[in-house]
């Protein structure tokens, strides 16, 4: 078994499809997306879930001489940030990207597919 | 000269040697994958076992089975190197009780027809698996399956020894980092990962196409292709793609002339081989009785039937417009309307094609062979400023040195017509 991080990245402003949805479309979404999470975890793929708040509340920390420097943003000035997050279990990249599809289906929107390290005898 | 016969046996020698490496690359890695589940182990084991077969052969002979001969030295060099890591003792107990001495080589029977072949198949779609890029997918196929040499890979993307080599590491990385499965696609994906291996196939021999720098691609295309319908032999789209191979190539000793293509309807017909001929169109025939037509078969017939006739007028244009139709309700693309367009001109002439060429123009405004055909349709209503200008055109687009001297040959042409039309 490995470990995968399905990223779902929004665009960044705020511009999630979400806020113009109907109450009837939000419904359905969650609908969807609980649905989802809930076959995850009877399957034991599920891992860990998170969902961020938008890259205009991030801050980057990097080294500088011995000390720190911080910027307000994220690392790149991009239109797509990573918006929330899948953990997974699955046997091979061909399972995990059935995961990914179902994610994409559900949320209707482009997420990253990537292994996780492993540590060697973990 | 006791020299020279010497130096010629020697070679003839090393030139067999690098055959057999040649034909028994892809077996052997694909086979060794299998057992160490690792590509590049399983690459230094074949390694290994080549530099010692380099060193034994010139003077023992080739052994009866050198695929088997490979394979076992490779395997044991690999678990023997595994043995002194811990990592390797870990995954030579996974492997079972593997006899530390090594038996005879060429003792394990690798029959063709048993898991050497189911290993080739399960490396193939690794190899053109869908989460690699399309670059990456070609350069490990013709490395892995089609034992070419880094070099020779390099040389057939026009980029150095080192990038490619780095292409390849990449590619491999991302294989084992992300877990791409050494697995025959389950059912219900067989028939989308198969397009995938098809693409990739067909892309390695159209690159060898009009290039004599990079003409060995076609016949390791062809290879492939004929492999891969033995592996699959009930799927009719592999049969399509290696008929749509065999007739594109029986052409080929006529479709050029001093270093220019010539067009199909100036082509000595006499030149095509027609031992590729029946071989593709006899494939053909049986696609056509199995009636799963899809964009490979189809292709496949058009050509059947452009090998079929004697001449261009002989040709059977309506049968190939209900052709390009059917294809274009599979695969509606420019270029499928495109050669749906000088098929109809041929039919209704050119001022049917010109309007139909016209229609699609903006979809291919980047392809020389639509300025091509544009040039050719404008040149036989005999407007000629107009079809030299799409001869220029044409030649600033064309990928190939073949395609630029033809169309050099057409601008000189349409500028010789006068007002005469080339033809009614």
């Amino acid at each position: 078994m490995s470990q995968y991080l399905l990223a779902v990245h929004t665009e960044a402003g705020g511009g999630s499809h979400e806020q113009s949805m109907t109450p009837e479309e939000m419904q359905s979404f969650m609908g969807k997306v609980v649905a989802l999470e809930a076959e995850m975890k009877a399957t034991g793929a599920f891992v860990f879930t998170g969902r961020l708040h938008d890259a205009d509340a991030a801050t980057v920390v990097r080294p500088s001489d011995g000390g720190l420097v911080m910027t307000d943003g994220p690392f790149v000035e991009s239109k797509e940030h990573i918006g929330g997050f899948y953990i997974i279990e699955a046997d091979d990249l061909d399972a995990a990207l059935v995961w990914a599809g179902k994610v994409v289906e559900a949320i209707d929107a482009p997420i990253e597919v990537r292994p996780f390290f492993e540590m060697p005898g973990a | 000269m006791p020299e020279d016969v010497t130096r010629t046996v020697t070679d003839r020698h090393a030139t067999d040697v690098e055959r057999v490496f040649r034909e028994v690359y892809g077996q052997a890695v694909a086979t060794l994958v299998h057992l160490l589940g690792d590509i590049t182990l399983a690459e230094d084991a074949v390694q290994e076992a080549f530099v010692l077969a380099t060193d034994r052969w010139p003077s023992n002979g080739i052994p009866p089975n050198p695929a088997g001969w490979i394979i076992t030295t490779a395997r044991n060099r690999a678990i023997d190197d595994l043995r002194r890591s811990a990592r390797g003792r870990e995954l030579t107990e996974q492997l079972g009780a593997v006899p530390s001495t090594s038996p005879a080589p060429g003792a394990v029977n690798l029959s063709e027809d048993g898991p050497v072949r189911d290993d080739q198949l399960r490396l193939i779609f690794t190899c053109c698996h869908p989460a690699l890029r399309m670059e990456h997918q070609v350069a490990l196929t013709l490395r892995l399956l089609g034992g070419l040499s880094v070099d020779e890979v390099a040389r057939s993307f026009l980029v150095s020894e080192t990038a490619m080599a780095k292409r390849l590491v990449r590619a491999k990385y991302k294989i084992a980092a992300a877990k791409i499965p050494y697995r025959v696609p389950a059912e219900a994906d067989l028939p989308e990962r198969l397009r995938s291996v098809l693409s990739v196939l067909y892309l390695i021999y159209n690159t060898g196409v009009d290039d004599p720098e990079r003409a060995p691609l076609r016949s390791e295309g062809i290879r492939l292709a004929r492999a891969l319908v033995e592996l699959l032999p009930d799927e009719p789209e592999a049969a399509g793609l290696l008929a749509l191979m065999l007739l594109s190539e029986s052409r080929v000793p006529a479709r050029t002339a001093e270093g220019a293509v010539v067009l199909l309807g100036d082509q000595d017909r006499t030149r095509w081989d027609r031992g590729m001929i029946e071989e593709g169109q006899a494939i053909v025939r049986a696609c056509i009785r199995r009636d799963l037509p899809g964009p490979f078969q189809l292709q496949a017939a058009i050509q059947a039937v452009h090998c079929d006739a004697d001449s261009l007028d002989a040709t059977d244009w309506p049968q190939l417009v209900a052709l390009y139709d059917h294809l274009f309700s599979v695969m509606p693309t420019p270029v499928v309307a495109l050669n749906r367009a000088i098929a109809v001109g041929e039919i209704e002439g050119p001022a049917a094609a010109l309007t139909a060429l016209d229609a699609i123009a903006a979809d291919l405004d980047t392809y020389h062979l639509m300025h091509a055909a544009r040039g050719t349709t404008l040149r036989r209503l005999g407007r000629r400023d107009e079809a030299r200008a799409a001869f220029e055109r044409a030649a600033h687009l064309a990928p190939t040195e073949m395609d630029r001297r033809f169309l050099a040959q057409q601008i000189e042409g349409s500028a010789e017509d006068g007002a005469t039309p080339l033809r009614g």
